[in-house]
């Protein structure tokens, strides 16, 4: 095809045309989005891995990814159950072989029964296959003293992550002055804050109390409500429990008060639970904002607007891959219900695999099936050095003087704070580094191991942290700690 | 109102012992009914409703799962309860959704996924080596060799690799950069991505979205849900529905009054329409889409469904390619492809890629970061599209089963093609264009003026007061043309040819009676 004479004025020097899609033209909200879970340090991670391939010389032999809550890819092994009904679903011919336990072929026998054309390859219904949304109920009645719940209440998404955006993105109305905003905890897991920007809502900050275990203060809820009602239309209330990054577990008392300010003050509850088994501390129990609210009894129980995500992807079964969870919603207007649903519908529905592993989780194993022991082996077992590491890992961190580690109550993660030395800090500045994303870099490129720094969560002005996973094996787990106490030593000389 | 306090009095208490039965919850919802009726105690409003949601939410459609879809359900349901119908059941021929209808998924794709699933199986003589390599080959690039790990946000690695050589040899040896792939959860996963990156500007310079009419309506959905503009261009119904670059041209140069229009959409083979383009049109888009300095998105999920002896696809990316330096270094190109469609039909797996071309080295960096907010598409979609891309080859030993499967899968769809539009084209009012490809009829029915009236009576489009009409008589669901969007004054619907034969013909056999007598009443 020949080119016609005018178009060469849109050839640009180089030769090249200007391209329609850049930095300058691309959707501005998408350029504002950030995910520290997976940002630069990790990028720089993955560089350095591959250098270690190609036999540049390091000072480590390995790259330690402890900056993402993935148990599986640290050598967690999955629950032989979950998989095994999954793989009788996956390949119905196998429901024919001795291998399986009678139980696993009554579970997946089940679950195809309830797939169009018996397979997981259909497309389900939009919330997802409703006697997987009858087991979830179940799930939660059991898990709540009896509490009922609705399955039409349950829809299924692609990891909790999914059906969270899904949720903002009903709330988010409004201009200017009367734009939602949304509360999130800082520190807070970067999901929010990303779909936040993505979706151009504004973010409105409420600290967790450092000092008292990163516990959740009802009078620090109201400053940054009352603050931010100045430039925003508030509407939504964020709290995860337990905590990400913190792994702090919020009292009974505390979710009660929650739910009483976030009646008075008309905002919607957004419970992310999605580490509910994770809990290890004496004295700690996981309360479902589910429950504490409808034992609260009226109005709270008949009025307030909550959804609470639950995820296969923590716990004690880390399928983090399979990409399933789902919304519990109460007491949601059953308008907006039906305009939820017809979101979801456009990407037409969850991952199958993903739907048929959550009935496994929500529906395991009980006393009287065969399976039942191993299970129920594997299962305490996980649960049991997750809470031991959890320990070692608290443990280790408050002996290194210049990091203090608040207790690791529940879900998976380290997230200590560290001093850094004010020379340290004006050297960060001058590279145009958040001193932490500095301290973190440092820590990558002579020990090896990936952590993310505090700034990608939020912490409070001129304090810094990190987030580690406990999900490094036990035997390579002291070593780690150890290491990184010691770099944090030489790192404060350095610059002392 | 001594009982109703007692009652709040009991459901009020924040210590409320034990587990709570549901003689309480009742307690609790029996209190709160009695407290609506005292005016000042009753609900008050709600946070989130219809006039404080996202008016882009609100303003979505999604036929292919919309109302009619919503009734045919509530039909189901009906029938379960043992209400009389005049049919037994309802068949649910609105969606692409192969195996929900009885197609059969490939043994070799299953036994791979099983393979990965529970490892325990490779050491099982029931499965053949060629899958039991696969699989070890994928769980070696998992983490923790488990497809229950997270994956690099752009997918597992070596599938990437995989998806290369696969569009490579599919390209008669034009190459593709592992680097250009992502995979995706689902094609439409992929779309919707790329169309959130182009969207941006206000007012005047908000960005256009050029789709065709009729469209699948994701298109139309996510152009709702990210405040873009939509801009139509007609496929030529008298013409096999052909693109035919004037048209593009006209919505072009009307959509620069209101909007930037950026973005150039394609679906190829069509859908609803199944028309597969010829080449010539091909290099015509890429063309205009070059002149127009517009970003081409090429739909191509029905890539392995074309039918016609007289047609064959023609990707994109190799066209593109093939027409010479200018267009392949300059021409922003977007590519899909999915499991869900093909011979594989593996819809639930929500396994998908895209291919970008040209894309600013700085665009990619954000393309990863977005995606990386989600963390991965699901793993179990990644195996299934690797197998996909790296299916039993001549030599291996369960080469002659998968073949003997693809081609019956293949073959029994072109039959059914041709086998409704030729049903269809029998039918007094109906005329149906060529099925050359995809999955779907569309046919054009006539509606006479009396029942158009009846439908605005209804406030409903007329085809879609058809479409209930057959649905309520006949158990059979379709999807109205207004849900994909079709010219002023006519009316459409889209069936899937899915179903199996026997059931198929006897469908056609129901469509046309019902039309026959839909003519005669409303004549």
């Amino acid at each position: 095809m020949a080119l016609r004479a005018g178009d060469h004025s849109r050839v640009a020097m180089n030769g090249l045309k200007e391209k329609v899609l850049t930095l300058d033209t691309m959707n501005p909200c998408v350029r504002r989005v950030e995910y520290a879970v997976r940002g630069p340090i990790v990028l720089r991670a993955l560089e350095l891995e591959q250098e270690l391939r190609q036999g540049v010389k390091k000072p480590f032999t390995e790259v330690v990814r402890a900056n993402i809550g993935d148990a599986q890819a640290m050598g967690q092994k999955p629950i032989t159950f979950l998989r095994q009904v999954l793989a009788l679903c996956v390949h119905p011919d196998l429901l024919n072989s001795p291998d399986f336990p009678e139980d696993a072929r009554r579970r997946a026998e089940r679950i195809l029964q309830a797939c169009g054309g018996h397979s997981l390859g259909a497309y389900s219904v939009s919330s997802g296959i409703q006697l997987i949304r009858e087991d979830a109920a179940r799930y939660i009645e059991r898990r709540d003293g009896g509490i009922p719940a609705d399955p039409n209440n349950i829809f299924l998404s692609t990891g909790a992550s999914d059906a969270i955006v899904t949720v903002l993105k009903l709330l988010v109305a409004g201009e200017g002055p009367t734009r939602t905003g949304v509360l999130i905890p800082i520190p807070q897991y970067p999901l929010y804050s990303a779909a936040l920007a993505e979706l151009d809502a504004v973010q409105v900050d409420y600290y967790l109390d450092e000092e008292r275990a990163w516990a959740l203060d009802v009078a620090e809820l109201r400053r940054a409500l009352c603050q931010a009602r100045g430039h925003c239309c508030p509407r939504a209330l964020c709290i995860i429990n337990p905590g990400n990054p913190t792994g702090q577990v919020q009292a009974r008392e505390c979710i009660e008060a929650v739910i009483r300010f976030a009646f008075e003050e008309r905002l919607f509850l957004m419970a992310d639970e999605v580490y509910q088994d994770n809990v290890y501390a004496e004295g700690s129990r996981f309360h479902s904002f589910k429950k504490v609210l409808m034992e609260m009894g009226p109005p709270y129980a008949t009025q307030q607007e909550l959804a609470s995500f639950h995820s296969v992807s923590k716990g004690y079964m880390g399928e983090c891959g399979f990409r399933g969870g789902y919304v519990e919603v109460v007491n949601m207007d059953p308008a907006v219900q039906q305009q939820m649903q017809k979101l979801m519908s456009v990407r037409l529905c969850p991952p199958v695999p993903g739907q048929a592993l959550l009935h496994t989780v929500v529906s395991p194993p009980t006393p009287s099936d065969p399976s039942f022991a191993q299970f129920q082996a594997e299962r305490q077992a996980v649960l049991a050095e997750l809470a031991a590491k959890a320990k070692l890992t608290e443990q280790v961190f408050n002996e290194a003087p210049g990091i203090r580690c608040n207790p690791v109550q529940g879900a998976m993660y380290a997230f200590p704070r560290v001093q850094l030395p004010p020379r340290a800090v004006q050297h960060a500045q001058e590279l145009g580094l958040a001193p932490d994303m500095f301290f973190c870099m440092r820590l990558l490129e002579e020990t090896g191991i990936c952590v993310v720094p505090g700034s990608g969560f939020g912490q409070r002005e001129g304090t810094y942290h990190f987030r580690m996973t406990i999900l490094p094996p036990m035997e390579k787990l002291r070593p780690l700690l150890e290491t990184l106490s010691q770099f944090h030593a030489k790192f404060t000389r350095e610059y002392s | 109102m001594q009982r109703a306090a007692a009652l709040v009095r009991r459901g009020c208490c924040p210590r409320t012992p034990g587990p709570w039965s549901r003689s309480q919850s009742s307690a609790a919802a029996e209190a709160s009914a009695v407290l609506k009726v005292r005016p000042e105690r009753s609900r008050r409003e709600r946070i989130l409703t219809l006039e404080s949601m996202n008016p882009q939410v609100k303003a979505v459609e999604y036929a292919v799962r919309g109302p009619i879809v919503l009734k045919a359900g509530e039909i189901e349901l009906e029938l379960q309860r043992g209400i009389k119908k005049p049919f037994t059941e309802v068949i649910r021929a609105n969606i692409g959704d192969a195996q929900a209808m009885g197609q059969q998924p490939i043994t070799f794709l299953r036994q791979v996924m099983a393979l990965c699933t529970y490892p325990n199986l490779l050491d099982s003589p029931s499965f053949p080596e060629d899958a039991k390599k696969r699989a070890r080959r994928i769980l070696q690039a998992c983490g923790g060799n488990s497809l229950g790990s997270y994956s690099a946000s752009q997918g597992v690695n070596c599938i990437r690799e995989d998806v290369a050589a696969y569009i490579t040899r599919r390209d008669g040896g034009v190459p593709a950069d592992p680097d250009n792939i992502y995979l995706t959860t689902g094609a439409s996963d992929g779309i919707s991505t790329i169309l959130k990156i182009l969207v941006s500007g206000g007012g005047k310079s908000r960005t256009g979205v050029m789709i065709p009419i009729p469209q699948y309506p994701l298109y139309s959905a996510v152009i709702s849900e990210l405040d873009a503009i939509q801009v139509n261009y007609y496929l030529d119904e008298e013409n096999c529905w052909a693109l035919n670059v004037n048209e593009l041209r006209r919505a072009v140069q009307e959509a620069k009054d209101h909007c930037d229009p950026k973005v150039l959409c394609i679906i190829n083979p069509g859908n609803p329409t199944g028309q597969v383009q010829s080449r010539k049109c091909i290099e015509d888009v890429i063309h205009f889409a070059w002149e127009e300095k517009l970003f081409l998105l090429a739909d191509e999920v029905y890539q392995d469904n074309v039918y016609s002896p007289d047609c064959r696809f023609h990707s994109f990316k190799k066209v593109l390619y093939e027409m010479g330096p200018e267009y392949s270094s300059n021409v922003e190109l977007a590519s899909f492809h999915s499991t869900s469609k093909g011979y594989m039909g593996e819809c639930g797996y929500r396994g998908g890629y895209m291919e970008v071309i040209n894309l600013h080295p700085e665009i990619k960096g954000q393309l990863v970061k977005l995606l990386s907010v989600r963390l991965c598409p699901p793993v179990s979609g990644q195996a299934a599209m690797d197998i996909v891309v790296n299916p039993p080859v001549p030599g291996e030993e369960s080469f002659e089963q998968f073949h003997r499967e693809k081609e019956s899968v293949l073959g029994n769809l072109a039959k059914k093609a041709k086998l409704t539009e030729d049903l269809f084209n029998q039918v007094p009012g109906i005329h149906c264009n060529p099925l050359q490809g995809a999955m779907y009829a569309f046919p054009r029915i006539f509606i006479p003026s009396k029942a158009v009236e009846a439908a605005q009576a209804h406030k409903m489009a007329p085809d879609m007061f058809y479409c209930m009409k057959l649905l309520e008589e006949t158990g059979i669901c379709v999807v109205p043309g207004s849900g994909f969007g079709q010219r002023e004054g006519t009316y459409h619907f889209r069936m899937t040819i899915l179903p199996p034969v026997e059931k198929l013909k006897t469908v056609l056999q129901k469509v046309k009676d019902f039309h026959i007598k839909f003519l005669e009443k409303y004549a």
